[in-house]
């Protein structure tokens, strides 16, 4: 039931097809599904193309299946963009890319979990067992979007596998950790939102004060590891006064 | 204290924008920007500013403004609205638009509501001196990012100025600026249009919408005839373009500007193209569209006639005749106008 790590098999050569997202960018696709296979070579591509430092290539953006080239169009044309991306898929594998592993703390006190003891009864688990298949998974990140810094990670145990929630939040509260689906996401700001909220990480994911905005990327891993409430608390006002910043364990970014 | 604007009335929905945040939307940072291009590159030109400077994006009504500095030289280029220059006393003058004016320290400058569409744009030579948030001087309402703390303008705020006095010369004029929309916006089908049926395509290139209420800077929805699912609505998240034309469960499509989200999981039947956008950003709730096809490198060349008519601006700016430019200060300040003064007090 744990979703293993780095499951991804290398070595499969990359069928890609182009997509027109009208005229200032371009999706290159390797499948229609949320697998890791299709993630790892988007992230792939996408560390190509910015090794590649294609003049009028303005930024990309990985997704869980696809890969997102907004370039500008008065510098490079759709031909001559796909021109320079189609060598780059030649001999593109799974195994190039590599990010980040961070572990992280999160708090699963019921009273930021909110959604914690609703989740053990719909799931017919015991908190403490939600607590922790949640926290023994290492995360992938396929993605960042819906907000800046929120991550969708992958895979989710199928225990904990639940459709959203019915009635979505008006106000979630920042740095809530929450599932739906096979997917795990950090509220990075507060923000309405429809997912299982089960505990809260102090992580700094988005701050505009740094120059590194975003604490993650797509492709890095993540692991969570519960603190207590009053652990929670110290680490959040560091965090909040600039004081903490997590590293993670291995992997630096350049 | 630096030189500002200081807000006496903010408007209907006034930011700071730029040509937009580019560089971060694998973060899920979403570009922002000016909605309309055309509008924004035509008041900075006016005022001798480079076409990256940071101006007001004003929607439906606009603001009132006093200037904190020595002098300040502004342009409003946008659909038709009242600008009026108020000196200390409140004695107005009528500035046209397309037209720069150079306002003194204490002067109030006052822009009424918008007629025709839905944004205008002011322009301050030397720009609008906001920090700059991950490169960019855009405001992003929804994330509190950039512009002025993150939001729309607010009564006494002030705005910082890159310019504490704005050098004396000949005000310039733009002399026309085409602000009227095509016939029919354009699109490139995709990156989803196999999620649709045939009819549903049809549908989309043939039929009239409604621009409804529930339209902003992240997104206008349309309202019209139902678009055909060819088999179901939801797919697995991936990347928004500018334009691009999202279709949800409803079958109502929704047209993604400024301020939209980088990722979505809705089909995407459609991109409406680059050079289109301005002129879709003037829309006001109850305008009309309608959608004709075009190929990806048909949308570029229209791209670069519009980059070519930017560029052009600058070389069709005109010398305002000083009879039109009144400095009151000036006149007030000679014995031609004396009698007119001394009547006053």
């Amino acid at each position: 039931m744990k979703s293993v790590d780095a499951s991804v098999p290398d070595g499969a050569a990359a069928t890609a097809c182009f997509l027109d997202a009208g005229d200032t960018a371009l999706v290159v696709e390797f499948g229609r599904d949320i697998d890791r296979h299709a993630s790892a070579l988007v992230l792939a591509l996408a560390d190509r193309v910015k090794a590649a430092a294609i003049p009028g290539v303005v930024e990309t953006l990985p997704t869980f299946r696809s890969l997102m080239v907004h370039y500008d169009p008065l510098r490079l044309s759709q031909p001559e963009l796909k021109a320079r991306i189609a060598p780059l898929l030649e001999g593109l594998t799974a195994a190039e890319q590599a990010g980040c592993h961070w572990r992280l703390p999160a708090c699963y006190d019921p009273s930021i979990g909110l959604d914690l003891l609703e989740v053990a009864e719909r799931t017919k688990l015991s908190v403490d067992e939600v607590i922790k298949v949640h926290s023994s998974t290492t995360y992938h990140i396929y993605m960042l979007g819906f907000l800046p810094g929120f991550p969708y990670m992958g895979d989710l145990p199928a225990a904990l596998e639940l459709p959203r929630r019915q009635n979505p939040r008006v106000r979630v509260p920042k740095g809530s950790l929450a599932i739906a689906m096979r997917m795990s996401c950090v509220y990075s700001l507060e923000s309405p939102g429809g997912w299982h909220v089960l505990s809260r990480t102090p992580a700094p994911l988005w701050d505009p004060r740094r120059e590194n905005a975003g604490l993650l990327a797509a492709g890095d891993k993540v692991v969570f590891e519960p603190v207590s409430l009053d652990d929670y608390q110290s680490l959040l006002a560091r965090a909040d006064s600039g004081e903490w910043v997590p590293e993670p364990d291995t992997g630096g970014r350049p | 204290m630096k030189p500002a604007l200081r807000v006496l009335a903010p408007g209907l929905l006034t930011t700071v924008q730029d040509l937009g945040r580019t560089g971060y939307q694998s973060l899920g940072v979403p570009v922002s920007g000016a909605m309309d291009i055309v509008s924004f590159a035509a008041a900075n030109a006016i005022v001798g500013n480079p076409p990256s400077a940071a101006a007001l994006e004003i929607a439906y009504q606009g603001p009132s403004l006093v200037v904190e500095a020595t002098s300040v030289r502004i342009a409003y280029a946008g659909p038709e609205t009242a600008i009026d220059i108020l000196s200390p006393d409140g004695t107005p003058r009528r500035l046209p638009r397309l037209q720069s004016a150079r306002l003194m320290q204490g002067e109030t400058l006052r822009i009424g509501a918008l007629t025709g569409s839905a944004v205008g744009y002011l322009a301050v030579e030397g720009g609008i001196d906001v920090p700059l948030m991950l490169g960019s001087r855009s405001t992003l309402t929804r994330a509190t990012i950039g512009g002025f703390e993150g939001r729309q303008l607010r009564a006494q705020d002030r705005l910082p100025l890159a310019t504490a006095d704005a050098p004396e010369r000949e005000e310039a004029s733009l002399p026309s600026l085409d602000l009227s929309p095509p016939e029919r916006f354009r699109v490139v089908l995709g990156p989803q249009d196999d999620y649709f049926t045939a009819r549903g395509i049809e549908t989309l290139l043939t039929a009239t919408y409604t621009v409804t209420q529930s339209s902003d800077r992240m997104g206008m929805r349309l309202d019209g005839p139902k678009l055909e699912h060819a088999d179901g609505f939801d797919i697995v998240s991936d990347g928004i373009a500018p334009g691009t034309i999202q279709v949800p469960g409803n079958g109502m499509p929704i047209v993604l500007l400024a301020d939209r989200q980088t990722t979505g999981g809705y089909p995407k039947i459609a991109t409406v193209i680059s050079a289109d956008l301005a002129p879709l950003g003037r829309l006001r709730p109850g305008a009309q569209v309608r959608f004709e096809k075009v190929s990806v490198g048909e949308a570029q060349g229209i791209r670069r006639e519009q980059a070519r008519m930017i560029a052009s601006l600058r070389e069709r700016l005109v010398p305002v005749p000083p009879t039109v430019s009144i400095n009151l200060e000036k006149l007030y300040g000679s014995n031609l106008l004396s009698g007119w003064v001394d009547a006053r007090e």
